[in-house]
This record gives structure tokens, sequence and C-alpha cells, in this order.
């Protein structure tokens, strides 16, 4: 879905939100507070930040007491590694190019 | 570990008015195929490694590494194609028509997104959303 796929690219475009999404990648699940501490950025700051990676749905949440904690969603980057609709059209474009080169070997 | 995964292909076909042997040539010459599609080492003998080369772009080191699979000339010739996690193999497949030749392009080999988005997270998937701000800029 298209709006989907522009929630996503917002919510990477960013390099603070990248840094946080890659973070919890790579170290499983951590606290709003455990964040902060590393983000460079305040608590409202990297709470609005994980907002929009939610709407990207990078981003799964749970409470725990009066603590939330945070965990990557990595299958929510599927629309960016779609090769067969980036091959599609890079072929497509090749096509174009290897049909332009039959006309000129005519010649 | 068992892999059970279906793969996915990508068929592009199109009529060209054109000999087969033409195009059997743009599609067998080195520098033919650099002219539409990349520079290579390319040669039609199976068995042979050659790699695709254009310019490294942000998201793209712009090297593919192929083999050659088969050259059955004037009809079928594949190769292998490995690029930034992905293995797949290309065949080409040339029928004569009454105005030209019938051009096959199949590329399979694709996972299934699912699969394919865990590779990229673990792949450096950062590398490849590196030209992101300008897609995300031109969306507003």
């Amino acid at each position: 879905m298209q709006a989907d796929a522009d929630n996503l690219f917002r919510a990477l475009a960013d390099p603070t939100r990248r840094a946080i999404f890659e973070r919890l990648a790579r170290d499983g699940e951590l606290t709003v507070h455990a964040l902060t501490e590393r983000a460079g950025v305040s608590q409202p700051m990297v709470s609005k930040h994980l907002a929009s990676l939610k709407r990207a749905r990078l981003v799964h949440h749970r409470r725990d007491g009066r603590e939330t904690h945070y965990q990557a969603q990595p299958q929510a980057l599927a629309p960016l590694v779609d090769w067969m609709s980036l091959y599609g059209a890079f072929w497509r474009d090749r096509f174009d190019q290897l049909e332009n080169l039959l006309e000129r070997m005519d010649k | 570990m068992t892999n059970t995964t279906a793969t996915r292909t990508l068929v592009i076909e199109r009529e060209m008015p054109h000999p087969q042997e033409k195009i059997w040539r743009a599609l067998t010459q080195s520098s033919l195929i650099e002219e539409w599609l990349m520079k290579n080492d390319f040669q039609p003998a199976a068995g042979h490694r050659f790699s695709f080369r254009a310019t490294p772009v942000p998201n793209w080191d712009g090297v593919v590494n192929c083999e050659v699979l088969l050259v059955d000339p004037i009809s079928r010739l594949s190769y292998s194609w490995g690029s930034m996690g992905l293995e797949s193999v290309v065949a080409w497949t040339l029928t004569p028509t009454n105005g030209g030749t019938h051009v096959r392009m199949e590329q399979s080999g694709f996972q299934s997104e699912q699969d394919a988005s865990y590779k990229g997270a673990s792949y450096g998937w950062q590398k490849f959303i590196g030209g992101l701000e300008s897609v995300a800029g031109r969306l507003d």
C-alpha cells in the first residue's frame, strides 16, 4: 500500500530515527529511558520519533507498569527490498535500450 | 537448515522487429551488451564467471556477480545473477516470429518479501536507504 510505503520512507528519512531503529534492531527490546540515554535528544523527542516509527510499523511497543518497551519490526522494511519491483523497472528500461541498440545496428 | 522457501519469478517479454541472429549478438557480445545493459567481461561459454559493473550509487555498489549457465545459439542463454544478497538466475529465450523475434527474459529466485526484508535488515539495509532523504523530500 502506498500510504504504508510513504510512512516508511518518512520514518527512515530522519537520521535520529534511523539510529533509534538501528539500535532496537541490534539490541532487542529497550525502554524509552534506555533509548533516551544514548539518543542525544530529549525524552519527548525520542517519544515523538518512536511514534513515527510506530506509524510505519517499524517498532512494536508493550507497556509494563510505568515503562514502555519498544521492539524493532524489521519485516516492515519489506517495501524497501522488494527486488522484484525494482528489477521489473530495471529490465523494462534495459529492454528499451536493447531496442535502441538494435535500431542502430541496422545502420 | 532446510530451505523450503518458495521463490518468485519475474518475466518480461517483448516482440522485436529484428532477426533472431542480430538480437543474439546484442545479448552475447561483450561490447554490445555494454551498450544496453552494463560494462561486463561476458564470454558466451558455460562455466565462465564474469561480472556486470555499473556506476555505484548510494544504495548499490554497482556490481553483479555472474556465471554463464547455458549457451544454446541462437535461442537460449542463461547466467546466474548475484547482487546485494539477491541470488537469482537470468534466462533469455529467443523465438522467431513472422515479423521478427519474441524476446523473453525470466529472472528467477526472488525470495518472498518476508525473507527479503530480513535479509535486507541483516545485510545493511541502512546502505540501501541511504538515498531516502531525497525520496522522502519528493513525497511532500
